[in-house]
């Protein structure tokens, strides 16, 4: 069994990531379940998304202290999400700071250096997404390149992922988008 | 037949077609709103967003009156809406097979309350089918058609939000064409005036009898052996959480919950040692088995509150469950009206005229919290108009000064409209701002009888606000650009000196609508002196960094400009993207 989260804030795109990952394992033969939010708390909030597979998967959420693997868009939503690893589970984190509206009127502060806080618990692979996609000249691949870093610690071959992400993102992206994994897959 | 991954309610959406369902009408309520975006796709189906689910419910007993299979989709709150025609539709039974989607919310993840829909059931004696996953919402979806038919009545199809919008493995099939049922014009069975009514509550009671009897053998039912120390009964996807904790225990799993299988419930109680009972939300199924005088366990155990999930199974029953890490303190992230949107526009103005509003659902309900906080109350569906109408009426017109009541444009088509019609026909003077941000924005941008497409996008007459409002009696409507906030600000001003009643239609296109351009977007000059003035209407691409300086995130922005109004110095300047 693998329980993933897929974790960000609403708008990142958490969504479209765990519909490939989730469609990457049904292509090999496991079974799957994916859960989602949609509604209110896809307006800019904390937004989390679950995929899980294996043999036969009864629960569709991944539920604190299961998950093997979370990928974070941003930093405090991998704060905010980290006890739902399992003891050796690992972080995948894009280097993205988005202020909660808190944080923006002055009512909180964002917290430092969560990257080295999570280190010392957590096994930790981090990556400037945002930097990266700019590079390639299409911020919006972001989760493209977090997800290749993602899928390297996940399984399945570059192969299997590219795959579904050609047939999953929008038509005319299909060439940055398979650049941005491979820049991800290759860090990881 | 082919495997694929499906969301819950496309699964719905699947079985309906399969089933051979040829008319689906709606309106949208998350967690049910994609049912009728999916059915939508299927050229065989008629789909419709009706303005609200009491009319959905109507069109589709039309359509199965008509002969053919029908449905009608809402969230649970939805099901208050439309239980007017619910209730009576369980006395005249069906002609072609009738089933309602009905999506509930435990642990209130989009609503206003956490409601059973399995006691709405109940007491309109209407039976009610549970799926607990994607294959199951299919399949469950086309046996509701045949026990419709077959037992002469309206099925509901009960969902909730995990698995609404949980995906798993479906096996699809083909659709099965359906004959439409000849009309024949009954009134002792269709016109319920007290007579007819009368014979039909006989025919209601019986058939409920009935269906507890042979539920027994429906085939959505079942039992799977394990450990007999203790039997779980359980519904719909508490059913996984059992499974995930309690693999090897013995499991009645009921796809039937209203009327309950009695003699299966029976049989598999007197196999085991204790029976623990595990539903979501109301103890229905417990207090039923409870009443026939078994000792079984449920609520005393299991909260009645919020969503279920294995940890939680496993505190009761182990009193410990998995988590290794304590959870981090991080500050919340709740969600937020997004850049650009209209209706932070329209709030910032009431804010600055210390306003109270009687609310509404949408988006807008957002506006209830910081740095807004303009909006006093949510209720229901069209509740802000007809609650500002009642504060006059028992405060006078002089405590409405500052009051106002705001209402998204989906919602005052919804149930807004009938409230407004009170306010004329009562000589109400309060002042109402319809927040028209052509759609229906908060369950994902759905068409509505405003927008002048339907949900087939087929173009179609789009109400005028204002002709609409004008035709029941307002005489004083005003259209307004929503974020023109000078205009805004001297007619919601006029219009709490005028002894008359307003309606101020505050427009612009929600800022996530597909099909629109921002060319532009806000810069700060080096004019900036740091106040923060900016930061006031709470956009969320605005920032204020540890070094006090003030950014605004380029990509962010759509450049509305509402922030331009609230720097002192003219630091906030449009520039091209």
């Amino acid at each position: 069994m693998m329980d993933i989260m897929v974790v960000g804030v609403g708008g990142q795109g958490t969504l479209l990531t765990s519909r490939i990952i989730g469609k990457t394992a049904l292509n090999a033969g496991y079974d799957v379940k994916l859960s989602e939010v949609h509604g209110m708390a896809q307006r800019g909030g904390s937004v989390v998304t679950y995929v899980r597979f294996g043999d036969k998967v009864y629960e569709p959420t991944v539920e604190e202290g299961k998950a093997d693997v979370l990928i974070a868009f941003e930093k405090l939503e991998a704060k905010r999400y980290a006890h739902y690893l399992k003891k050796d589970g690992i972080i995948i984190v894009n280097e993205s700071e988005i202020a909660p509206m808190s944080v923006v009127i002055g009512q909180a502060q964002y917290p430092e250096n969560i990257v080295e806080e999570l280190r010392k618990t957590h096994t930790v692979y981090s990556i400037d997404g945002d930097g990266i996609a700019k590079s390639l000249g299409n911020s919006k691949v972001v989760n493209s390149v977090v997800l290749g870093l993602g899928a390297k610690h996940i399984g399945f071959s570059e192969q299997e992922w590219l795959e579904v992400l050609k047939q999953t993102v929008p038509p005319k992206t299909v060439e940055v988008n398979e650049l941005a994994f491979k820049n991800g897959y290759e860090r990881g | 037949m082919e495997k694929k991954i499906m969301l819950g309610n496309e699964a719905i959406a699947r079985g309906a077609y399969e089933a051979g369902v040829k008319v689906s009408s709606a309106y949208p309520g998350t967690p049910s709103t994609e049912i009728s975006e999916f059915v939508a796709l299927y050229d065989e189906v008629y789909a419709e967003w009706a303005p609200n689910e009491k009319v959905a419910l109507e069109v589709a007993i039309g359509a199965s009156l008509g002969g053919a299979r029908s449905m009608a989709c809402m969230k649970h709150v939805g099901l208050n809406v439309a239980s007017d025609p619910l209730y009576t539709l369980s006395y005249t039974g069906v002609g072609g097979g009738l089933v309602v989607v009905v999506a509930d919310d435990p642990g209130i993840a989009s609503s206003q309350n956490e409601q059973d829909t399995r006691m709405v059931a109940r007491s309109a004696h209407v039976p009610v089918l549970e799926p607990s996953d994607s294959q199951e919402a299919k399949d469950f979806m086309k046996f509701a058609y045949e026990v419709s038919e077959k037992y002469d009545t309206p099925v509901i199809l009960r969902t909730t939000t995990k698995l609404s919008h949980s995906q798993s493995v479906v096996t699809t099939d083909g659709r099965t064409e359906v004959e439409d049922k000849a009309y024949e014009r009954n009134i002792s069975k269709y016109v319920m005036m007290p007579v007819n009514a009368i014979g039909r509550h006989k025919v209601v009671e019986k058939r409920d009898n009935l269906l507890a009897e042979e539920g027994c053998a429906f085939p959505v039912n079942r039992v799977e052996w394990g450990d007999k120390k203790v039997g779980f009964i359980t519904a719909g996807v508490a059913y996984q959480y059992v499974k995930e904790v309690m693999p090897e225990a013995s499991v009645l799993k009921l796809g039937i919950v209203n009327p309950l299988p009695k003699k299966l419930i029976e049989d598999f109680i007197k196999e085991v040692d204790e029976v623990w009972v595990v539903e979501e939300l109301e103890p229905v199924i417990e207090e039923q088995i409870c009443s026939w005088g078994y000792a079984v366990k449920g609520k005393e155990m299991f909260t009645r509150q919020g969503e279920y999930s294995a940890n939680l199974l496993k505190r009761v029953l182990f009193k410990k469950d998995d988590q290794v890490f304590e959870k981090e303190s991080a500050p919340a992230r709740p969600p937020i009206l997004c850049p650009g949107c209209p209706h932070r526009s329209v709030f910032s103005v009431l804010s600055k005229l210390k306003m109270h509003a009687a609310g509404d659902i949408g988006c807008y309900t957002l506006g209830a919290v910081a740095p807004l906080g303009v909006m006093d109350t949510c209720i229901c569906m069209g509740a802000s108009i007809s609650t500002l109408h009642g504060i006059e009426k028992a405060k006078g017109r002089e405590y409405l000064k500052n009051w106002v009541a705001v209402i998204g444009d989906s919602t005052f088509l919804h149930t807004g409209i009938n409230s407004l019609i009170n306010m004329v026909y009562n000589k109400a003077t309060g002042t109402v701002i319809i927040l028209d941000n052509r759609t229906t924005g908060m369950t994902g941008h759905q068409e509505h009888a405003g927008t002048g497409k339907t949900l087939k996008q087929d173009t179609t007459y789009a109400v005028d606000f204002t002709s609409l409002c004008k035709s029941v009696g307002v005489k004083r409507v005003f259209e307004i650009n929503a974020f023109d906030v000078k205009e805004l600000e001297k007619t919601i001003k006029e219009s709490a000196e005028v002894d008359e009643l307003t309606v101020i239609i505050a427009k612009a296109p929600c800022a996530l609508l597909k099909g629109q351009k921002f060319p532009d977007k806000m810069v700060v000059s080096d004019k900036c002196v740091r106040c923060g003035a900016c930061l006031k209407p709470g956009c969320p691409a605005i920032t204020k960094g540890g070094d006090g300086k003030i950014r605004i995130d380029g990509t962010m922005c759509n450049g509305c400009g509402l922030c331009a109004n609230y720097c002192k110095v003219g630091a906030i300047v449009k520039v091209g993207k």
